[in-house]
């Protein structure tokens, strides 16, 4: 499903509630197991955030990801040699595409993605959507997509929906 | 022991006056900060002196436990008043005096008891400065780490998250920021340590060298002192760490910074 809304509209508040990162009232759902039936931990290795800005604490790509990942890495244009990198010199739009492939490496059944295409141009978008919904169809997982392009919307959601007056609408397609 | 005349004083204040006059004239905007410092040490001294002289005449174990309270409870507001974000409430308080007590007391207590083992054990010319020096470097430790481990927590909050989106638990997506303030806490008393006799006399040898007492009974006691100051700030520096990294979190391991004071 694809959330949009304007800024400041939350979300990704929301993004954050589901994740179980900010306090709030609600009650959530997975195969209908309620969140607080599990750890947060747990809770989080099934239900990954990927934030608008993603942060790294180590100095170069291979200490944040595996060989085992390169097929994702890949996927999304980066060559072989892409964990000797530097994470320091990499442009905004590497390190959204490299987000994404630590979040699936924790492979989560539902992934929050915020924003994930921001930074993106055209071809990279569509690597980045395509990796996506062929790791939705093979794990059975889910996505809650923020976005705010509607194209983008119509060709990677099934349902649509749009915050509007703190309240969250569905929209046809 | 040559006693210390009024006038003796008075020739090291002057040095404290020309440099207050100095920091005024060159406007280093110190001078306030200095005067009041060196009041405030002329005056708490004198004080401690003169209960000393009642303690040691009248050892009294309910009199030394209130003046213990009373040491504890100064550290603790100093400790608190050294953090840029302390804990709000009283749970910042008791988190430094709870530290503090369990560290320095205990280690104390076991010098009082099992290594000095003078009769009685309270005998407050042993129990006093021995309690005072381990309380002041464990305010340190304490101060510095707690200081470093919010200021971090702060500064780091989306890499703590992130840690956190991907399944970590609270400790081991903070433990970096552990390590590092555990370090900024013991480094002080571990240089201390390392560079005792080599780079400089230790402050109580010294005091005791010039009291009179020969040199190598001196270097003893100093010896004891810097490994119970050391045990003292590292047990009291580990447990407030410990209590504190775990308080900078829920029971959902959410990072909860609106705990802290800004």
């Amino acid at each position: 499903m694809s959330i949009r809304g304007a800024s400041g509209s939350g979300k990704s508040l929301l993004l954050r509630c589901l994740a179980d990162l900010d306090p709030h009232q609600g009650r959530i759902y997975l195969n209908g197991a309620e969140h607080l039936s599990l750890t947060a931990p747990q809770w989080r290795c099934k239900v990954g955030l990927m934030p608008a800005t993603p942060v790294w604490w180590y100095d170069t790509v291979g200490e944040h990801l595996e060989r085992k990942h390169l097929p994702h890495l890949e996927a999304l244009g980066f060559s072989s040699d892409v964990l000797s990198w530097n994470i320091e010199r990499l442009s905004s739009g590497e390190q959204q595409r490299l987000a994404l492939v630590r979040l699936l490496a924790h492979e989560p059944e539902v992934l929050l993605l915020d924003e994930p295409s921001a930074n993106l141009d055209q071809s990279n978008t569509q690597q980045m959507e395509t990796l996506v919904l062929s790791y939705l169809k093979q794990r059975q997982a889910v996505a809650v997509w923020v976005s705010h392009d509607a194209e983008q919307a119509s060709r990677v959601a099934q349902q649509c929906f749009v915050f509007q007056q703190r309240h969250l609408l569905p929209q046809t397609l | 022991m040559i006693h210390l005349s009024f006038y003796d004083l008075l020739i090291a204040a002057a040095l404290i006056a020309l440099l207050a006059t100095l920091s005024w004239h060159y406007r280093l905007g110190l001078t306030g900060q200095l005067i009041v410092a060196s009041l405030r040490t002329l005056v708490q001294l004198l004080l401690v002196g003169l209960i000393l002289k009642v303690l040691f005449e009248t050892p009294n174990i309910w009199l030394l436990t209130l003046i213990a309270c009373v040491m504890l409870a100064a550290a603790s507001r100093e400790v608190l008043a050294r953090q840029k974000y302390p804990f709000k409430g009283w749970w910042g308080y008791g988190l430094s005096s709870g530290s503090m007590f369990i560290s320095s007391f205990t280690v104390t207590l076991l010098a009082l008891t099992v290594i000095i083992e003078n009769q009685p054990w309270y005998s407050p010319q042993y129990a006093i400065p021995l309690l005072g020096m381990l309380l002041g470097n464990t305010m340190t430790g304490i101060a510095l780490s707690l200081d470093r481990l919010s200021s971090d927590a702060y500064r780091q909050k989306n890499i703590i998250e992130q840690r956190l989106m991907l399944g970590q638990n609270s400790q081991t997506a903070i433990h970096h920021i552990k390590s590092d303030s555990l370090r900024a806490g013991l480094m002080p008393t571990i240089n201390a340590m390392a560079t005792a006799g080599l780079v400089s006399l230790p402050g109580m040898m010294t005091g005791q060298i010039l009291a009179g007492s020969p040199p190598v009974e001196a270097v003893k006691y100093q010896i004891l002192i810097l490994f119970l100051i050391t045990a003292g700030t590292g047990f009291g520096t580990l447990c407030a760490v410990s209590i504190a990294s775990r308080h900078l979190f829920d029971e959902r391991h959410r990072l909860r910074l609106d705990k802290l004071r800004r």
